[in-house]
């Protein structure tokens, strides 16, 4: 079959921001009309990357679906192209985006056609990371996603944005361009930017040390770990909710993708001698940020904490390089990508009767709130990893991951399973149980029907993925497997290098 | 006499400057014809240099040169006067600067600017560089009734004559001890261990860098481009960087090819001083035409980067650097004349406030102009800064690398500064309705192709190797 579909994939949302750009007229129509029109464009979006998945072959390690244009001439080729690794994200972006629009629906209240407009380019963008298989064109989807993100967090964002949205541009573009430099000088040393071609490429050892530290800036600064991770819980603060949402679900998951695909695909031995700096940055990332997450007093911080914990958790089974890590590692990323998508909704729910995100001024919401409090509580156990429930199948591939290859590193992280559980179950108890304090708190209202419609959807996922792992680890294991064993390869022959 | 032939373009500007002259002095109030009369001439010249553009002559005994770099220049410097001329037809007339000179002093610019990017002689270079500076101090100050813009234009002339003054003694003292003032006698005797020699070396760059406002002889630009009618401005932020970078890389590659290890490293720190203090500075301003200068301050830096790496590439990329630059600031400028309340021109950023709503194409087109300043992909100057650290990492510099990937970053700020006032702050009173044409238009071109610029690279890639090529 020749048909393009990464390319149509990608390139699909702009064409519903083409046909938004051209609706004029008043206001409330216009933002009428630019909702169904992106709506509709991201449905398609979804249903191909659906069609997309069930055509995709498991049984192979290679990317599929390739297509190669001419770009630039002499230098980059347009490359895109999907394997077991980067599908299943596609798919997550495909499918948190319908999500964010319709959330946005009641959450956004002026420049709704700016605002779809942001987030079908932002969308465009995300795909395009993780298609691409191109060093400098993923550099440029990584990149551009800056632009409608800062857009989204500063117009529409509370009352802290500017400062949010010029720390996320600026923390973000800062690790990029030694991402950049480590890119050009790839090109300069192999004549090509091709993924493909890099990753059976062996870079000569003595640059990936710094190559991959250039890398490492970068993602270190997406995923975020500590200490560079201050952005982000400024960032979910002031966004709108589907800004958060968009946030925690798939902006993270890039760095997480790239260490995968770039640090150990491109720069094994570079990942093996810098494993313990990522082992204690991803410790302290768990420790300290449930610790701090513990206090915090606003609910949107409180999971901007909880993720940098959870990416943690990532960041430790990728290093872990056996493909339980690996596979914990994006099965838990995917979790995360529709538990936090699924916390940060919940918090829009109360935010949008409330309009304040303080714990305290909340409390006792389950009696009036009944379907809300079950809803929340399940998407609260997922997120601390009960069993059967999507978050646990992730947390124990990676510890059992990191247990084969360093025990204590698998004591300090299972330390943040318990942590996880103490600041989530405190902030449930603190908004959903207890006397009611608030009269506003009694004037509430149960969800609607649209608020419904979004979190249903992600309800069944949870559980689904929960006790059947096996959908998303059929998909991804033979592109894992693979990985490891050249992975695992490479690093030999560089032993029995040094052992010469 | 064949000579002749391939200078046509400058002989028929030197012949429509007196006509013009006349045209200007016979008839009353002929501002609009000379204007009309001067945008017809760029018209014609462009092809009469394309004509060109595929030969590489050494004409007059090699002391003036035609090539494909020259051509290109040459084509810029007239498309982008064109456009400066042609935008900025209400701002003059408004604020009644429509006197006949001012398009007879573009056109004087741009034929020194001409000598200045053809010349392979030191006289020819200087005298280029003269008719092009006289011809600013006049545009700078061209407002009579201002004071700001007569101190602009005191300012600009008393600096320029000073820097006019080295460059020449840094001349004398090249002709003095290699006995010629053409650039392949100058290579053929130039010797690195003659002081003398590399004196007059550092005495000429100071005297270019001065012209393209590179740090540290860039005092002159913040005040001169605040000062000067906003029209003036932007031709200043446009041709003359063009002319500065085309006469540069003929000396520095030609006359002084062989003693590249010299003047890389004075190259390299005005590079990064440019740079660093372009972006720092910027920081601070709330007049938007300061700002832009010191924006342009940083990016002469990175222009200067490509050439501070001594290989082709470096050439490409820097010429292809000062082409996206011109695009860019056509953009930025075209928005800046747009900020208008009844009938006053402002200048405070402050004034952009919550522009995205009473204008939300214009604040698109300018967030286009200053995203791309800053380098964010899939835009334009992208591109432009990829191609420059390129050649600068292939050149083994990859710390002049770091820091002006660093130095973008720290640059991406003001600009996000004002796209913040656009976008997140209240809005104000609307700006008058835009009715020049000229501004439309040139916003309308700049803004699609710094938009759509990454959908086909090669095609500017093509041209600029071309023409990078006759220096090597």
């Amino acid at each position: 079959m020749n048909l393009p579909i990464l390319t149509i994939i990608t390139f699909l949302p702009l064409i519903g921001v083409f046909f938004i750009l051209f609706n004029k007229g008043e206001e409330e129509r216009v933002g009428k009309i630019s909702f169904h029109v992106s709506l509709l464009t991201s449905l398609l979006v979804f249903v191909l990357s659906l069609f997309l998945w069930f055509s995709f072959d498991k049984t192979i390690s290679s990317f599929q679906f390739v297509e190669e244009k001419k770009w630039i001439i002499d230098f980059v080729k347009y490359k895109v192209g999907v394997d077991g690794i980067s599908i299943l994200f596609v798919v997550l972006t495909a499918f948190i985006t319908p999500i964010c629009i319709v959330a946005t629906y009641n959450s956004v209240k002026f420049r709704k056609k700016d605002f779809f407009i942001a987030l079908l380019v932002m969308e465009t963008m995300m795909i395009g990371v993780f298609c691409s298989l191109d060093l400098f064109l993923f550099y440029l989807f990584f990149e551009a996603g800056l632009i409608p993100m800062f857009l989204i967090i500063g117009i529409w964002g509370g009352i802290r944005r500017v400062y949010a949205a010029f720390k996320f541009f600026l923390y973000t573009l800062l690790g990029s361009v030694f991402m950049l430099i480590a890119i050009i000088f790839i090109y300069m040393q192999t004549g090509t930017t091709d993924v493909e071609a890099l990753l059976a490429l062996d870079i000569p050892v003595q640059y990936q040390y710094l190559l991959w530290l250039g890398f490492f800036a970068s993602f270190a600064v997406k995923t975020p770990m500590w200490p560079v991770h201050t952005w982000l819980p400024d960032a979910h603060v002031e966004a709108p909710t589907s800004g958060s949402v968009i946030l925690a679900a798939i902006l993270l998951k890039m760095a997480g993708y790239g260490f995968i695909r770039f640090s150990l695909g491109l720069f094994p031995v570079a990942s093996d001698f810098f494993s313990p700096l990522v082992f204690s940055l991803s410790i302290i990332a768990i420790v300290y940020t449930s610790l701090v997450a513990l206090v915090q007093k606003d609910m949107k911080k409180l999971i901007a904490y909880s993720s940098v914990a959870h990416m943690g958790f990532v960041t430790i089974g990728i290093f872990a390089f056996n493909s339980q890590g690996i596979e914990g590692s994006i099965f838990q990323m995917i979790s995360h990508g529709i538990v936090s998508a699924a916390l940060f909704l919940c918090v829009g729910v109360v935010y949008d009767r409330m309009h304040t995100r303080q714990i305290s001024d909340y409390g006792g919401v389950s009696n009036v709130m009944p379907n809300y409090a079950i809803v929340f509580m399940i998407f609260i156990l997922a997120s601390l990893g009960l069993p059967g429930t999507s978050g646990f199948v992730g947390e124990i591939l990676v510890l059992i991951g990191i247990f084969k290859t360093n025990y204590l590193v698998a004591f300090f992280a299972a330390t943040g399973v318990v942590l996880s559980a103490c600041y989530s179950l405190s902030l449930y108890r603190r908004v959903c149980f207890g006397e009611i304090t608030n009269d506003k708190v009694k004037a509430l209202k149960d969800i609607n029907y649209s608020e419904f419609i979004i979190l249903i959807p992600l309800l069944i996922l949870v559980i689904l993925l929960g006790v059947y792992p096996n959908i998303i680890l059929d998909t991804i294991s033979t592109s894992v497997e693979s990985l490891v064993s050249v992975y695992n390869a490479k690093i030999a022959t560089f032993n029995n290098l040094m052992i010469k | 006499m064949e000579n002749i032939n391939f200078i046509y373009p400058e002989i028929f500007i030197a012949i429509s400057i007196l006509g013009l002259l006349m045209v200007g002095v016979f008839k009353t109030n002929s501002f609009n014809l000379v204007t009309k009369l001067t945008s017809f001439m760029f018209l014609i010249t462009i092809p009469i240099v394309f004509l060109n553009s595929t030969v590489s002559m050494k004409l007059f005994s090699n002391n003036y040169i035609v090539d494909e770099l020259s051509s290109f220049l040459k084509i810029l410097i007239l498309g982008s006067s064109a456009f400066a001329l042609f935008f900025t037809d209400q701002y003059i007339k408004k604020n009644k600067l429509d006197k006949f000179e001012y398009p007879v002093l573009i056109t004087t610019a741009i034929l020194g600017m001409f000598v200045m990017v053809s010349s392979n002689n030191l006289i020819g270079l200087y005298l280029g560089i003269e008719l092009q500076s006289l011809s600013l101090y006049v545009l700078a100050s061209l407002n009579r009734d201002s004071t700001k813009s007569t101190e602009a234009g005191v300012k600009y002339f008393v600096l320029g004559a000073l820097s006019s003054g080295l460059l020449l003694y840094g001349c004398s003292l090249v002709y003095g001890f290699t006995g010629s003032t053409n650039y392949y006698v100058i290579a053929e005797n130039f010797s690195a261990d003659n002081i003398a020699l590399l004196f007059g070396l550092v005495f000429i760059l100071i005297g270019l860098a001065f012209k393209i406002s590179a740090v540290p002889f860039h005092m002159w630009t913040p005040d001169v481009y605040e000062g000067a009618p906003t029209s003036v401005t932007a031709f200043f932020a446009l041709a003359p960087k063009v002319a500065g970078f085309g006469a540069i890389i003929r000396i520095l590659y030609i006359a002084f090819g062989n003693v590249f290890d010299e003047w890389q490293s004075i190259l390299i720190f005005i590079s990064v001083a440019s740079m660093i203090l372009g972006a720092v500075a910027a920081i601070g301003q709330t007049n938007i035409k300061r700002l832009m200068a010191y924006s342009s301050i940083s990016h002469m830096g990175y222009g200067l980067a490509g050439l501070a790496t001594g290989i082709n590439e470096g050439v490409t990329a820097s010429v292809i650097y000062i082409f996206l630059y011109v695009v860019m600031n056509i953009g930025s400028f075209a928005c800046i004349l747009i900020m208008k309340r009844k009938d006053i021109y402002l200048e405070n950023i402050r004034d952009l406030s919550g522009l995205s709503k009473n204008h939300p194409l214009v604040a698109f087109c300018l967030t286009v102009m200053l995203f791309s300043l800053a380098g964010i992909p899939p835009l334009a100057g992208f591109f432009a800064k990829f191609y420059i650290f390129m050649a600068v990492v292939k050149a083994d510099l990859i710390i002049l690398a770091v820091i002006g990937l660093v130095t973008s970053v720290i640059s991406a700020f003001y600009y996000l500064r004002i796209i913040k006032i656009m976008y997140f702050d209240p809005e104000q009173e609307k700006f008058d309705p835009i009715s020049s044409k000229g501004v439309k238009i040139s916003l309308a071109l700049s803004t699609l192709l710094i938009l759509f610029y990454f959908l086909n690279p090669s095609i500017l890639n093509f041209f600029v190797n071309l023409a990078s090529k006759s220096v090597q």
